[in-house]
Parts: structure tokens; sequence; C-alpha cells
């Protein structure tokens, strides 16, 4: 990037005019995701900096917005904090269940994808696939199909797709789903739903890392006596798993920010946390979100950090960049 | 099962035969057609390993699409809870004046619907073609409940003039079939007129080709503004050495891995009014303090959102093009006398198309079938075709007017994703 020797004047005032527009995009990108954060600590019920925040004054700063997060839809929000208390918020405030709604939804719909998505994958990534291109677009497309369809696609199965609770099946699988035997409205549907989108994501990651994959190994473990399963798990996994964990982080990552899929296929009893945040901006909406925001931005800078020091072991493994 | 993982290891060449001996394997099959086993084989474990998620998104994904499509298509609100009216249309092809058996018919599907309490969706469906008609159903629904004495044609009529409307008889039997390309004509702002042709709706009920053209052109904006600040990015970052673009390359992926909620929200704190960018402009002078920008619940709030939450989907394709540019192409450029300008529009840039194009058409997709950013930060005039499907799924419940919109939408999405399988390949997508 440095400047040859031999620049004119007029090159030189493109070259800084170019790295100022380059900061100017860095900012435009970065800046939106960092000003939500010191503002979550908004003393006072709006969206700007207020003078005493701008004067560093602590009066102006508090964890009032914080402290609603937990308090919010409790039943005695102000009883003294005991362990009482903190039973009434682990059972009744909004944000807590629809955290608790969020991960349960998102682990499950993870495990799902992750599972089918990797052996798929595996198959699509050998030569031998027949229809390979046609099944792979139809595997990625629920990406690319503009969520609203989906989702709206979606509630008409839901609705439809029952099972008579007199039957047999129908008493089986009562536990998980609603009350008139239907997918909609039901922690089993959000799932299935959330493992559909979050699938291309996997695909992708897993046939990125299986490009590099020296099939060979594979023959040589074969060679030596290994059965396809001790093949698999003693030298396959272990080359691919960086790449089946990111694919795992990003459908996770998918399904923990779905929100018109909820919105359409859950009842009252599957809000999510996008679900809340959604109700809560189109509402009244209060700083509350904004301390929600920050620790949703934490989460995702914990996350990019493991998948990138994930992406960086995968290509070391596979030699594809130097130690 | 060790000769079925590697079925060449089996075979041997009979190198003492002659030229015409046929090769076979060890246990003597021909050699071609123990191959053609073998591939098969191959074949039918790479499928199966793929079958168990090939079911699954069936069931999940293509399934619900289709009947989605088929309720775009087919609406059996009238057609089955009207039995009798509608046999008279089957049997009385368009044109024949209406007469006492229809109106006959007619009263005796009223009291019939009236009894099974489906007069309210037989009142809907009709009034999705005629608008206010839904009331003149219920109302003398209710009155139908101990049927109407003949003639029918006049009690009903005085039980509501609005009945003698050939506009709403000619609905009646549009919706007498419940196949229907109707909802697709509504999606085009197109109605059929008294004598069964084509025409345009009047002016101030032409709503969806004027979303439609909206959602074409802000996507197109959309494009555009990605690619004017995506492209400086993407090639500071291909130009720097590796280390410090790779310090760099996280302030692009975090907004990637950020919530889109969270964006939203962010730039809704940031556009409002009495917001921290009007603080700035205001404190800068640009603006009065009377004067404040009004960015947000606007189509200019949906243009920076979206722009900014699409922009790594830029950078990214675009990045890993530019990574691959040999730099002795521009140097060689420069030796040979080229302005700096020339160097990079006659050398630079063309090898970069690859990246732009899957850039671009990823970025069009995804703009053309957004819905959370209009919804929340477009205003009425930020909204684009999905926030009117939704619209009519969740407000005025007309679901398969929803689903013929999603349909041309989905055609459209389609055709696009086609178009990037062909030109960059489904392989080439990358995620950071």
């Amino acid at each position: 990037m440095a400047l040859p020797t031999y620049a004119s004047p007029l090159e030189r005032i493109w070259h800084w005019t170019y790295i100022a527009l380059c900061v100017a995009i860095f900012t435009f990108l970065i800046a939106p995701i960092l000003v939500v954060i010191p503002l979550s600590f908004n003393a006072e019920p709006y969206f700007t900096f207020t003078a005493k925040m701008r004067s560093f004054d602590p009066d102006g700063y508090s964890l009032r917005w914080y402290d609603t997060l937990l308090t919010f839809g409790m039943a005695r929000p102000d009883a003294p904090r005991d362990a009482a208390w903190w039973a009434d918020v682990w059972a009744n405030a909004r944000w807590i269940n629809a955290a608790k709604n969020s991960v349960i939804i998102g682990i499950f719909s993870t495990i799902l994808a992750t599972v089918l998505g990797t052996l798929a994958a595996l198959g699509l990534s050998r030569p031998e696939m027949p229809f390979r291109r046609m099944i792979m677009a139809m595997l990625i497309s629920p990406m690319i199909v503009p969520i609203i369809i989906t989702a709206t696609g979606m509630f008409f199965f839901y609705s439809s797709a029952c099972v008579d609770s007199t039957t047999t099946l129908g008493r089986w699988l009562a536990p998980v789903l609603s009350n008139n035997g239907c997918l909609a409205n039901t922690y089993l549907g959000v799932i299935l739903a959330h493992a559909t989108l979050g699938i291309p994501f996997v695909i992708i990651t897993v046939t990125a890392t299986l490009i590099g994959f020296d099939q060979s190994l594979n023959r040589a473990a074969s060679s030596l006596g290994a059965n396809p399963r001790r093949v698999f798990f003693k030298v396959t996994m272990p080359l691919i798993l960086p790449g089946v964990i990111s694919g795992a982080l990003f459908a996770f990552v998918t399904s923990f920010d779905e929100v018109v899929a909820v919105l359409f296929i859950a009842g009252p009893d599957q809000q999510t946390i996008p679900r809340q945040m959604w109700n809560g901006i189109r509402e009244q909406i209060s700083p509350a979100i904004l301390a929600v925001a920050t620790l949703l931005v934490v989460f995702s800078i914990l996350l990019l950090t493991t998948v990138e020091l994930l992406r960086r072991r995968s290509e070391r493994l596979r030699g594809l960049s130097p130690a | 099962m060790q000769n079925a993982l590697d079925p060449h290891a089996a075979i041997v060449t009979e190198a003492s035969g002659g030229a015409a001996t046929l090769l076979t394997t060890a246990d003597g099959q021909p050699l071609a057609r123990a191959l053609a086993r073998s591939s098969a084989r191959a074949r039918r474990r790479a499928f199966l390993l793929v079958a168990p998620l090939l079911l699954f998104v069936v069931v999940t994904f293509v399934i619900p699409i289709g009947q989605m499509l088929h309720r775009s298509m087919y609406n059996a609100g009238f057609a089955d809870n009207m039995p009798q009216v509608s046999a008279w249309f089957q049997e009385n092809p368009a044109g024949t004046p209406i007469d006492e058996a229809a109106w006959g018919a007619l009263a005796a599907d009223l009291q019939l619907a009236a009894g099974n309490r489906t007069i309210g969706i037989v009142g809907t469906r009709i009034n999705y073609d005629v608008p206010g008609t839904r009331s003149l159903f219920t109302s003398t629904g209710r009155k139908a409940r101990d049927g109407f004495p003949p003639p029918y044609r006049d009690s009903l009529i005085e039980a509501d003039a609005k009945w003698d409307n050939p506009t709403l008889w000619r609905a009646m039997r549009s919706a007498s079939s419940a196949y229907t390309a109707n909802f697709y004509l509504s999606s085009l702002d197109r109605t059929r007129d008294d004598d069964g042709k084509i025409t345009t709706v009047p002016e101030r009920q032409q709503v969806y080709v004027m979303l439609f053209k909206r959602t074409l052109w802000l996507s197109l904006a959309i494009t555009g503004m990605t690619f004017l600040l995506g492209f400086p990015i993407a090639h500071l970052l291909a130009t720097l050495p590796m280390r410090k673009s790779n310090l760099l390359m996280i302030l692009v992926l975090l907004p990637f891995w950020t919530s889109l909620l969270v964006r939203t929200t962010a730039w809704m704190v940031l556009l409002q009014q009495q917001g921290v960018l009007n603080d700035i402009f205001v404190w800068l002078g640009v603006v009065g303090p009377d004067g404040r920008l009004q960015m947000i619940y606007n189509r200019t709030g949906t243009i920076i959102a979206m722009t900014h939450i699409l922009l790594p989907f830029m950078i990214l394709p675009l990045y890993s093009v530019m990574r691959t540019i040999n730099p002795s192409y521009v140097r060689a450029a420069r030796s040979l006398g080229a302005t700096s300008w020339t160097a990079f529009r006659r050398v630079y840039f063309p090898q970069t198309l690859p990246g732009l194009g899957a850039g671009a058409l990823l970025v069009f997709i995804l703009a053309v079938g957004y819905y959370i950013t209009p919804a929340l930060v477009g205003g009425s005039t930020g909204q684009l075709i999905s926030n009117m499907i939704a619209m009519h799924m969740t407000e005025t419940l007309n679901w398969s007017m929803a689903a013929a919109l999603a349909a041309l939408l989905l055609g459209g999405v389609l055709v696009l994703y086609w178009v990037y399988d062909r030109l960059v390949g489904i392989d080439n997508l990358k995620l950071g």
C-alpha cells in the first residue's frame, strides 16, 4: 500500500484522500455498533449523549437499563433482593425467559443443522455425487429465498401439519405439539424452522473445509485396516472439525438472530430475544433495548474471535498458510 | 468391507494374456462391469449421506413453499361454502342472464352458510374482488337464518338492494371456481372489467406495481452504494500486508456477526431527529436547531441502514478476488507509460469484475427480499414488497394475495439465484 517514491504530487494527494476515505468507510461500518454501548449506560431515557455524559459526570451514567432487563415482567420487582427475588427473576422476567427460549431453540436447531449438514457436505464433496449442482443449489436456497416467503410458507404448513391426538402417533407426539396437535406455536416447529435456515451456513463452511481435504489420508487409514467409522472419527473428523464448529456457530447465530419465522410460527410461549426486541422497537423504544444490544454486541465479538481462531487453525491444519 | 472400500485393490490385470483377452478382476468378473458396479456403489453412498438432509429440507422448506404457491391460485372460500350457486355457475356459461334458479341457489346457500357460520369466509373471499361486500354477506346472512320466501330475487333485493349488481355476480362467478388467477392479476394492479377483459385498476388503487418498482430501484441503489463503499475497502484490505489486513478485516466481520436487530436499532438511535447524528450536525452548525434532518422512517433510512447491513456481502467476494490479482500487471502498465488512472481502469478494474459481479448479485438478491430493516426504519416511503406480503399476512389476512405477491417475488429471486449459480457458482459463496 505504500506510495512509490516516484509518485507525483497529484498521486500523493489522491493517496491520502483514499486513506481518508477508507477511514470514513470503516467508521461507517463500526461506529453504529460501538455507539450503542455507551448509550446503554445513559441515566436518562434518551437516545443521545446528555450534557452530563459528555462531561463524563458519573451521575450521567447508570446501570438502570440493565436492571430493567431483570425486573421487567417480574411478579414483585420491588421486593428485597434475596434468593426469592432471584427465583422470581428466573421464573418471570421477560428478557430472562426470552434468553432461555433463544438458547434452547438455538442449541437444538444447531445440533440438527450441524449433524445433517455435515453428513450432506461429506456426500456433496465426493466427486461421484449425482446431481451435485442441483442438490447443492436446493440445500443453499433457504439462505437466498427471502425470509418473509419462507416464513409465510412455514406458517401455512405448520398450521396444517397436525396429528390427531387420539391416535397412537398423536399420543406419542403430544408433548412436542400444540394443544390441537399441530406444529404451529411449538418449540419443535421453531427448532425445525431455524435448523432449515441454518443448514446453508453449515454446508458452505464444511464444504469449504473439505475442498482442501486430502482424500489419500482416508485411503491410507483404511489400507492400514481401519473400518469406515474409525476412519471418519480418527482421520476425517479432526481435520474438518474447525469447519464444522464454525458452521455450527453460524447456524447458532442464525437461530439466535432470527425474528421473522418466530413472528409467524411461534406462540406466546416461544418468545425469543429478537422477538422481544422486535416488540420493544415497534412499540415504545426504550434504552433497555440498547442494554440488550450491548450484551449482544459483546456476544458477537466473542463469536467472531472464536470463528477467526478456528479458521486460522483450520488453515494451518490443512497446510494452506504457514503456522 | 475392505474390498468395498477400495475395489481397485482387487483388480488384477492379466499381463500374460494377449491383447484380445478380457481384463478381469481377481474373482474373474469383467473389469468394466466391476468398475461400473463399484462406481454405482460410490454414487449411492454419496447420495445416502446427503439423503437425510435432502428429505429434511424438502419437508420443512420445499413443501411449505409449494403449498404457499398453491394457495396463491387456489381459494375455496366461496366454492366450498356456497355449493348450489357455484353449481349454477358451472352449468350456465358466462353471459347467461341471472334467472330465478340462480337467485334460489344463492338464497339457499346464504342460509346454509349462515347456519354453518361460514358466511364471513364467503364474504371475505368476495370482498377481495369487490371491496365493501363483506358486510353485505354478513348482514344478509343474519336475515337468512329462517330462509327467504320465493320469489327469491325480490326477497333478496328486499333484504339488501346491493344484490342486484352485475359486478357482484361476476365476482361470485369467478370465485365459484376455487382455482383463480385473480390474485396474480391484482398483484400486477390489473382486474377484470364487466366484460371479463383484463384492465388496469383505477390509479388511486394502484399499489403493487409501484412497490415492485420501488423495491427494484431501492435494491439497485443499495447495491450501487455497497459497491461505492465496498470497493475501496476491499482494495485496501487486499493490498495491505496480511497481518494488517487481518486486523482491519475484523472491522468488516464484526458488523457481519452482529445481530441484524442490533444494527437496525443502532441506526434508529443514530439517525433520529433527536439522535446522535443530528446532535453532531447541530453542534457543527451544519443545520440549525430547528432544521434537524429527517433521516429515518423514510426512504433515506432504509437505504442507509441496508447499505450498512449488506456491505460485508460486497466486500468479502471483492476481497477474495482482489487478493489473487497479481500486482505486477499494474506495475507493467505503469512502466509502459499508463497513468495511474489508466492503469486502474484498463488493467486493474477488469480483473476485479468476477468479485464485483458476485458481490453485486448477492447484495441485490438479499436486498430485494429484505423485510426487517424496512419495516423498522422505512416509514411509509421506505417499505418494500416484503413488507406488503407481511401486511397481507398479519393485518388484512388476505393470505392468497400475500401468497401471489410472494410467488412473484420468489420467481424473481430464483431467476437471480440461477444467474448467480451460472456466473459465480454456489460453491464459491464465502462467509468470512
